[in-house]
């Protein structure tokens, strides 16, 4: 690994100034850095450890009903906290789904919404990456592809964003909120992360030492809790990242849908919200043949970029079973394999 | 105001309830602290990304990958290895299961599996199989096939229920 100026500065104002000089990068929990720093894929000449940063550290309930999450709040501290898993459900789901106890204990709120795409180019520094190195060619495009995406990607870049807690998120409106050295600012999430384009280097809209300060749920968002899951498939039953997956959060009343969410995971180069999918299921009864309608306009566009074209059906199935789950209630504890298919729940439909 | 940035830097780390302090590189990991610098073998590394487990160690009485860690970020911190975890000669009620069950056979990924079911089963004293499963998800055996190691949790679990430890799942 190569060496680095390590810094841990007192205040955001400190961290900001220290983080914006050029190669210098910010340390939460390291999961994601670390690995990346150990095969050279990224080689910060300075790391600002924020993890002892004051003020960034809570889950605060707002006066409206809706909850702001402090960008070093550990995964696992999130998703345990049975107020928070009891009004959105399935970002706790999508949470618990995601690597193992011991990583979630480590990582990071800002740290998750960050990390660097699973695609095993990006990882290999003998091969062309795009992302890696902008011009250099995508060893992924016309190569071995299984998992890219097949929503959002351009010719020169077909990652997909591995997250799962940034998929049910997404779906439920969350918006992320910035300091910078031009002071703080929010951005919905939905616009937080970048489409590839001609510059798969820069994943999100942040400016070089800006830093995540917190996520934001709205009060709305809560009012899905009865109906809201994460469902993901893995190439295992545990501890893998998604081949595919879906958050779906619905409102209903009186035997028909009044509000839907709806975002995939695993298929896009970020987490993928599906508008199109809720608005086809607005008013309608909570069936399979809505479901299934739902499902084919959310992979709408999609195409695939590889040897991967199997992931579009597999995600339209993935909708539509997610949403299905979610129809049929959120179950008062969460399932021993969270997010899993193979977790026996009474009345789900299988597709 | 800022610390300063130059490269060896003093660290203050309570391993196993035992200050030590040292001065260490900021690149050192976590794992190479305990194994090279404080000669605490136990704590195995494998894979080095995260994946296999053997590498676990509680943080602050949470079970986190000593291998994704610099030595720098547990400055101040406590950490728990399996060289803490007997009572003198006295095994941990999961030490004995294990290997009263078979729960290892090289023994290579065994401190991590059990860290990492010390934690869980504070936190859940009476678990099903599958929920032993899902916690044991992010360790990786190679010999024995899990099954003796789930069966080694869920009887630890058992004994514990009879007779709980004070100050389990501490470090
Ligand atoms: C084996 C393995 C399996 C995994 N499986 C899954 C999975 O199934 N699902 C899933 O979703 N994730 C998975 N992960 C990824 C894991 O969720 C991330 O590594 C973790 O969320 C990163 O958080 P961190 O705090 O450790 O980030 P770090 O590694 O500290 O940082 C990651 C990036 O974010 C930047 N950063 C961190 N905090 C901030 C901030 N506040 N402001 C600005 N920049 C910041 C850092 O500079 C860095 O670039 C897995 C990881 C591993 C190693
Ligand atoms: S898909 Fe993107 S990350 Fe993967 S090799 Fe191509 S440019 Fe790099
Ligand atoms: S050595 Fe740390 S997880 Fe494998
Ligand atoms: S006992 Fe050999 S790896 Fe588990």
């Amino acid at each position: 690994m190569n060496r680095f100026d390590y810094v841990r500065p007192a205040t955001f104002a400190e961290a900001i100034a220290a983080a914006s000089e050029p190669g210098a990068a910010y340390l939460a929990g390291g999961t994601n850095l670390l690995d990346l720093m150990k095969g050279g894929i990224v080689r910060p000449g300075r790391l600002v450890d924020v993890s002892r940063l004051p003020g960034l550290g809570a889950i605060e309930w707002l006066a409206d009903g809706g909850v702001r999450i402090g960008a070093l709040v550990r995964n696992s501290d999130l998703a345990h906290d049975s107020e928070f898993a009891r009004r959105f459900p399935a970002v706790a789901e999508a949470l618990l789904s995601g690597a193992s106890a011991q990583l979630r204990n480590m990582a990071t709120v800002g740290g998750n919404l960050l990390q660097r795409t699973r695609c095993a180019h990006f990882y290999d520094v003998a091969g062309a990456c795009n992302k890696r190195a902008p011009g250099a060619g995508c060893e992924a495009r016309g190569g071995e592809a299984r998992n890219a995406a097949v929503l959002g990607w351009s010719e020169h870049c077909i990652a997909t964003h591995p997250s799962d807690f940034c998929v049910a998120l997404v779906a439920l409106d969350a918006v992320v909120e910035i300091a910078g050295q031009g002071g703080e600012y929010q951005v919905p999430l939905e616009d937080f992360h970048r489409l590839p384009g001609e510059t798969p280097g820069q994943e999100s809209v942040l400016e070089p030492g800006e830093l995540i300060i917190a996520v934001r749920l709205p009060a709305q968002a809560a009012s899905f809790s009865r109906h809201a899951r994460y469902l993901k498939i893995r190439d295992r039953t545990s501890f893998a990242f998604a081949v595919a997956s879906a958050a779906a959060a619905l409102r209903i009343e009186q035997g028909a849908i009044a509000a839907a969410r709806i975002a995939l995971g695993g298929v896009a180069p970020k987490p993928w919200r599906a508008r199109l999918a809720e608005r086809a299921l607005i008013g309608v009864g909570p069936d399979r043949t809505h479901f299934d309608r739902a499902a084919e306009a959310a992979l709408a566009d999609a195409r695939p970029s590889g040897d991967n074209a199997f992931k579009i059906e597999l995600a339209r199935r993935i909708v539509a079973r997610a949403l299905a789950l979610a129809a049929a209630g959120t179950p008062a504890r969460l399932p021993a394999l969270p997010g899993s298919p193979f977790s026996p729940v009474a009345g789900v439909l299988h597709v | 105001m800022t610390e300063p940035s130059a490269s060896p830097r003093p660290i203050r780390v309570s391993v196993n309830g035992v200050d030590h302090e040292r001065t260490v590189e900021p690149r050192l990991l976590l794992s190479d602290f305990l194994r090279h610098d404080l000669g605490l073998t136990g704590t195995h590394v494998g894979c080095e990304h995260g994946v296999c487990g053997a590498c676990t160690v509680a943080f602050d009485d949470q079970p986190v990958r000593s291998c994704l860690m610099f030595a720098v970020q547990a400055d101040g911190h406590r950490i728990g290895t399996i060289e803490g975890m007997a009572d003198g000669e006295t095994l941990h009620p999961l030490q004995m299961a294990f290997w009263e069950l078979s729960g290892l056979q090289c023994g290579f990924c065994t401190p991590g599996f059990l860290i990492t079911a010390r934690d869980f089963l504070a936190r859940n004293p009476d678990p099903s199989e599958q929920e032993v499963r899902e916690a044991l998800s992010g360790n990786l055996c190679r010999c024995t096939g899990y099954q003796s190691i789930v069966a080694a949790v869920l009887e630890a679990a058992r004994r514990l229920r009879q007779a709980p430890l004070a100050g389990l799942g501490k470090s």
